[in-house]
């Protein structure tokens, strides 16, 4: 059981991390918060794909003294982490609209709690 | 001459009338001179598919795919011959009629009326030379929604409510026979009209079988009036006499009867149909409806109401000949489709012509008015004769086939439910006809004549062919030979 | 020859005109609307003469990018059912971009420049989910099409933002879990490309980690379907942005989306692994049948035109979604060609409720009265078609992806989804026919007006009228010769059909 648990202890760490985000987006009612949620939920997407291409004694896919190419298991793979890369970009990205979106929202409401906000709108 | 194209033109002709007519909407002369120009084109071309018709030749015209393996075809059979022959008949009368309606009651937005006319028309048509069931379903629909301008036509709170039940129930009925058409096409492949039916060779179960003819019942049923299906039909009176008249007896409704007749015996087949057991079920539906609806006649003060119930209680004679499924019976139900075109007809033009000219819309106040209109009741009194199955009337002539049909059955209680409502028949016309001659009128009759003669002359026109066609149904267009031809090609197919 | 090159071109001409625009916009701001439509009608140029070569050479073109095949390489893939979505949304794009002229004049004056370009930048990321052949590929064009799509939903009304705020933070939910599915999916089969990917999968279909990513793809992808109950964003986000960006975004948006899910279940899954070890088909069946019934009652009670249309578009994603279910020949030529049906008749609507707020200030249902008819006779003859279309009678387009849906609910033998295509059917009549009743009947309550007031036309201008013209032609077009679409469409059917 033990082993279960720390054998995929870094699927558990994403699927804290997804809860975290997916709890602040859901009861936090400050938007700036739900935005961070958002991020956090992003990020353990992001750990995610880093965790999976994490191999134990292997090292980054450049060619080494010692280590011939043709023994691939010495090396990891990098494709995910590349990939992630892109994926930052787009949460960061995502993050500058929804700050966009929250300036416009203040400037028209002069609230950014969503109770507040409601109120103001009906 | 090369008839190939004929159906298509004699479905477009009356849809090629439509911009001229809503072109010409400040001249009404000049627009009126389209719609009658229309009517009498199609009719002719009708009439020149009748000799092929008569011979058993079918025209056949594909013209697209309209979906895989289903094109858009028109046939001109000996069935949709007839039925087309006397929807644009009697649409010609009808156009002069309206002419002299509209005008009498100075009725608002008459091109609206005149074009939505046209275009019922024109689906009327495709419904009679639609050679699958796809192209069925597509004119079917056409005519519901051609139809729903022409019911609320005056635009007053019961119209509007009637174009609302109106739609309610044609739609569903829509529905219901794509999903009928759908099935089908599952288990056949096919969906073309085929005299015997096209479920020949597939394994039905019951359940199946029931099911299907159950959504194909409820999909044409509700334009045939049968009951629990019928009671747009009696709200649909909130429309304008002409359009109750040809419309509401004669294109629409007998759209759903044609549909039932091409179902029973084009899609399923008398065979299927007995084998499942499924004629029963029309037949209890259809001889319930009959005697219900001649009751519900008497308590209708209306007199367009009671029209109304009359021929939900007509149709099912209709179908009940259908149900019968003996060939005699189905000759009696063809040509009671045509004459009770002819009589219903009548009886409408003359209560538009009553409303027009005296503004009298009920019964009770109908004293004395075969004084004023003796032109109009005499019509009238030829009518009721005729729905009451009375000799030399036309209605004699295919309710004795009906009956005839129902004893080659060895069925004696369609034959009591044929009589029974004979007499009810003449209990709910004979009342008026009673007021009309024999009582004394009021005051307010003085001073009044005949209506118009755009009105008086075409119904006693239509009164007229029904004691002709009475006295010998194969006048002019051989009804009664086209009628057993069709009967013989669906029984005797295999 | 070109025609290779078109998957290529068609986003390469939206990422120049997205540069263009702001570089021109700043020198000559009124020629920005000429430039987007250029760039459009480039595209959609390019798209209806890629899908003419398809046809007539019958070959799916795989563009290599940089030359690097796959798996190593980015591949885009112009198979039939790419080049007939590419084809259809930037057929439409093009379209409502002419009708937005006076729009933008009115709804955002001074923001055309980041319209436009903005635009362009959507448009980029819808063709590249449509055409890119490589899953992580695909999360990138998703995000840009949705990050855009943020920003135009943002450029209206005062509640805009806050609508767009929501739809971005469930839209990047939605995202992130496509993209977890992805990363599940790529730990076991190593690859991210779609062909090699469906290659591989039938050796690991038991393994957990599949079930994991379809289920998770299903959901992120359905977030932006707006597959019921995850609509939530839809009908804020349609009925407050300006009437050009709901315009565009409902017809193109949802489409693109529920392309993904055909290519999720239909191409890379496909129909033998689809179900083996979950019902996935009867599930989302489920989903769409009480999407499909859910939108249309929420479309009936609502007196916003604009927010009933979106509710009705969740119902009309229904069927698509629902077609996909299916899973067989019928069902998915009754979405493929639903795609194109509802992207026409929604486009349309949207647009004639914009050009009624553009000449009446609302589309306030409660308020529209029968000197409409007389106002906008063919403004409303349009509406007419479109709503005639969307209750699905013939010869209309809309009568027949619900024939073919019909027909795949009847060979799956699915009574019950057969029963609510025709009950949603009905539905839409009360919506529409509501409407119409409104604006060619008198109010019997009221005297009639009509004889005392004359009401002059006040139709709106060519370029709102030729584009909603042309929608209105095409339905009444792709219903006539649908059997024509249909037998291309055979030619699109995933392995397995």
């Amino acid at each position: 059981m033990l082993d279960f648990f720390m054998g995929h202890y870094a699927y558990w760490f994403t699927m804290i991390l997804l809860s975290v985000g997916l709890y602040g987006m859901l009861l936090k009612k400050n938007l700036v918060k739900k935005t961070i949620g958002l991020s956090i939920f992003q990020a353990g997407v992001i750990l995610f794909f880093v965790s999976v291409a994490m191999k134990e004694g292997a090292t980054v896919p450049v060619k080494a003294d010692g280590l011939p190419v043709s023994e691939v298991a010495n090396y990891m793979n990098a494709l995910p982490h590349t990939l992630m890369l892109t994926a930052i970009v787009v949460g960061v990205a995502t993050l500058g609209v929804a700050y966009a979106l929250l300036i416009k929202i203040y400037n028209r409401y002069g609230t950014l709690n969503e109770e507040e906000l409601l109120d103001k709108i009906q | 001459m090369e008839l190939t194209y004929v159906p298509l033109y004699a479905v477009l002709v009356s849809l090629a009338a439509v911009p001229f007519i809503l072109l010409s909407s400040k001249k009404p002369n000049l627009r009126e001179f389209w719609t009658i120009l229309a009517g009498v084109i199609k009719f002719l071309l009708v009439l020149t598919l009748l000799p092929s018709a008569l011979q058993g030749n079918v025209i056949e015209l594909e013209l697209l795919e309209i979906a895989p393996n289903i094109p858009l075809v028109l046939k001109a059979d000996t069935f949709g011959v007839f039925f087309a022959l006397i929807a644009s008949g009697l649409w010609i009368f009808t156009s002069f009629y309206s002419i002299g309606y509209m005008r009498g009651h100075k009725e608002k937005k008459q091109t609206r009326y005149f074009a939505s006319f046209a275009v019922c028309l024109s689906s009327t048509i495709g419904i009679a030379f639609s050679g699958n069931l796809l192209t069925f379903i597509i004119f079917y629909e056409m005519l519901t929604l051609a139809t729903y301008p022409l019911v609320i036509h005056s635009e007053s709170k019961k119209a509007i409510a009637a174009g609302r039940k109106y739609l309610s129930y044609t739609l569903t009925a829509g529905l219901l026979l794509i999903a009928a058409a759908g099935i089908t096409y599952s288990l056949t492949g096919t969906l073309e009209f085929r005299p015997g039916g096209i479920f020949g060779d597939t394994n039905l179960t019951s359940t199946m079988a029931v099911t299907i003819f159950l959504l194909f019942l409820g999909g044409v049923g509700v334009k045939a009036g049968i009951m629990p299906l019928h009671s747009w039909l009696p709200s649909a009176m909130a429309a304008p006499t002409p359009v109750s008249s040809l419309l509401h007896a004669v294109a629409v409704v007998k759209s759903g009867v044609f549909g039932v007749i091409r179902v029973v015996g084009f899609i399923f087949g008398p065979d299927v149909m007995a084998q499942f057991g499924l004629n029963d079920i029309l037949m209890v539906l259809a001889g319930f409806t009959i005697i219900v609806a001649s009751l519900l006649a008497f308590a209708q003060d209306n007199l367009k109401r009671r029209l109304a119930y009359s021929t939900v209680g007509h149709l099912s004679y209709i179908v009940l000949g259908v149900a019968l499924l003996t060939e005699t019976g189905l000759v009696g139900s063809i040509m009671h489709i045509s004459f009770h075109a002819t009589m219903k007809i009548t009886l409408f033009f003359c209560a538009g012509a009553i409303m027009v000219n005296l503004h009298k819309k009920n019964i009770s106040d109908l004293n004395g008015i075969a004084k004023v209109m003796p032109w109009t009741m005499a019509a009238f009194t030829i009518g009721s004769m005729g729905l009451a199955g009375i000799p030399p009337v036309n209605g004699f002539v295919s309710k004795w086939y009906l009956a005839a049909g129902a004893l080659e059955g060895g069925m004696l209680v369609p034959v009591i439910i044929f009589v029974v409502s004979g007499l009810l028949n003449v209990g709910y016309f004979f009342p008026i006809i009673h007021r009309a001659y024999f009582k004394k009128g009021g005051p307010e009759l003085e001073g009044h004549t005949e209506a118009s003669p755009f009105m008086v002359v075409p119904l006693f026109g239509t009164a007229v062919l029904s004691i002709l066609f009475g006295l010998n149904p194969d006048l002019f267009f051989n009804f009664f030979d086209m009628a057993s031809s069709v009967a013989s090609t669906i029984f005797n197919s295999i | 020859m070109i025609g290779s090159e078109i998957p290529a071109l068609i986003p390469v001409t939206y990422v120049l005109f997205a540069i263009l625009i702001p570089l021109i916009g700043l020198w000559k701001r009124e020629i920005v609307w000429h430039l987007s439509l250029l760039g459009t009608g480039i595209t959609s140029f390019l798209s209806a003469w890629g899908f003419l070569h398809l046809i007539n050479t019958g070959e799916t073109i795989r563009y290599y990018f940089g030359g690097w095949t796959p798996p190593i390489g980015i591949e885009f893939v112009y198979d039939g059912l790419a080049a007939f979505i590419v084809l259809v949304i930037n057929t439409i794009a093009f379209l409502v971009l002419i009708h937005s002229k006076e729009i933008s004049k009115l709804e955002f004056p001074g923001k055309k420049m980041p319209y436009y370009t903005i635009t362009m930048l959507m448009m980029l990321g819808f063709n590249g989910m449509v055409l890119t052949g490589d899953l992580f590929n695909l999360y990138v064009f998703l995000e840009i099409s949705s990050l855009s799509s943020y920003a135009l939903i943002a450029i209206g009304e005062k509640r805009a933002p806050y609508a767009s705020f929501r739809y971005l933070i469930i839209g990047t939910v939605g995202g992130s879990l496509y993209l977890l599915g992805v990363g599940f999916l790529y730990t076991v089969t190593g690859t991210l490309n779609i062909i090699d990917m469906h290659a591989m999968l039938p050796q690991v279909i038991g393994h957990s980690s599949v079930v994991a990513a379809l289920i998770l793809m299903v959901i992120g992808v359905g977030v932006k379907a707006a597959l019921f109950p995850l609509h939530g964003w839809l009908p804020d986000s349609y009925t407050f942005a300006s009437s050009s960006s709901s315009a565009l975004i409902a017809p193109i948006g949802t489409k693109v989306a529920a392309y993904i899910l055909f290519r999720v279940l239909l191409f890379l899954f496909g129909v033998d692994l689809i179900d083996d070890q979950l019902p996935v088909t009867t599930i989302i069946g489920i989903f769409a049948g009480i999407g499909i019934l859910y939108g249309s009652i929420m479309a009936i009670a609502q007196s916003e035109m604009k927010k009933m249309l979106a509710y009705s578009s969740v119902s009309q994603i229904g069927y698509i979604i629902m077609g996909i279910s299916l899973a067989n020949p019928f069902g998915f030529i009754g979405a493929v060609l639903h795609v194109l049906n509802h992207a026409l008749m929604k486009a349309l609507l949207f647009l004639v409720s914009g050009s009624l707020r553009s000449k009446e200030g609302h589309s306030l249902i409660t308020k529209f009265n029968n000197s409409y008819r007389k106002k906008y006779p063919w403004t409303m003859a349009a509406f007419t078609t479109a709503a005639i279309s969307m209750v699905g009678l013939p010869p209309l387009a809309g009568f027949f992806s619900k024939w073919y849906l019909a027909l795949g609910t009847i060979e799956n033998s699915n009574w019950i989804l057969l029963a609510v295509i025709l009950i949603s059917s009905l539905l839409n009549a009360v919506y529409f026919f509501r409407i119409l009743e409104k604006v060619y009947l008198n109010d019997p309550e009221e005297e009639s007006t009509e004889d005392t007031e004359i009401i002059e036309n006040n139709e709106v201008g060519f370029t709102m009228m030729f584009p909603m013209a042309v929608m209105a032609l095409g339905l009444l077009v792709v219903g006539i010769f649908n059997a024509y679409i249909v037998n291309i469409i055979f030619t699109m059917f995933p392995a397995g059909f």
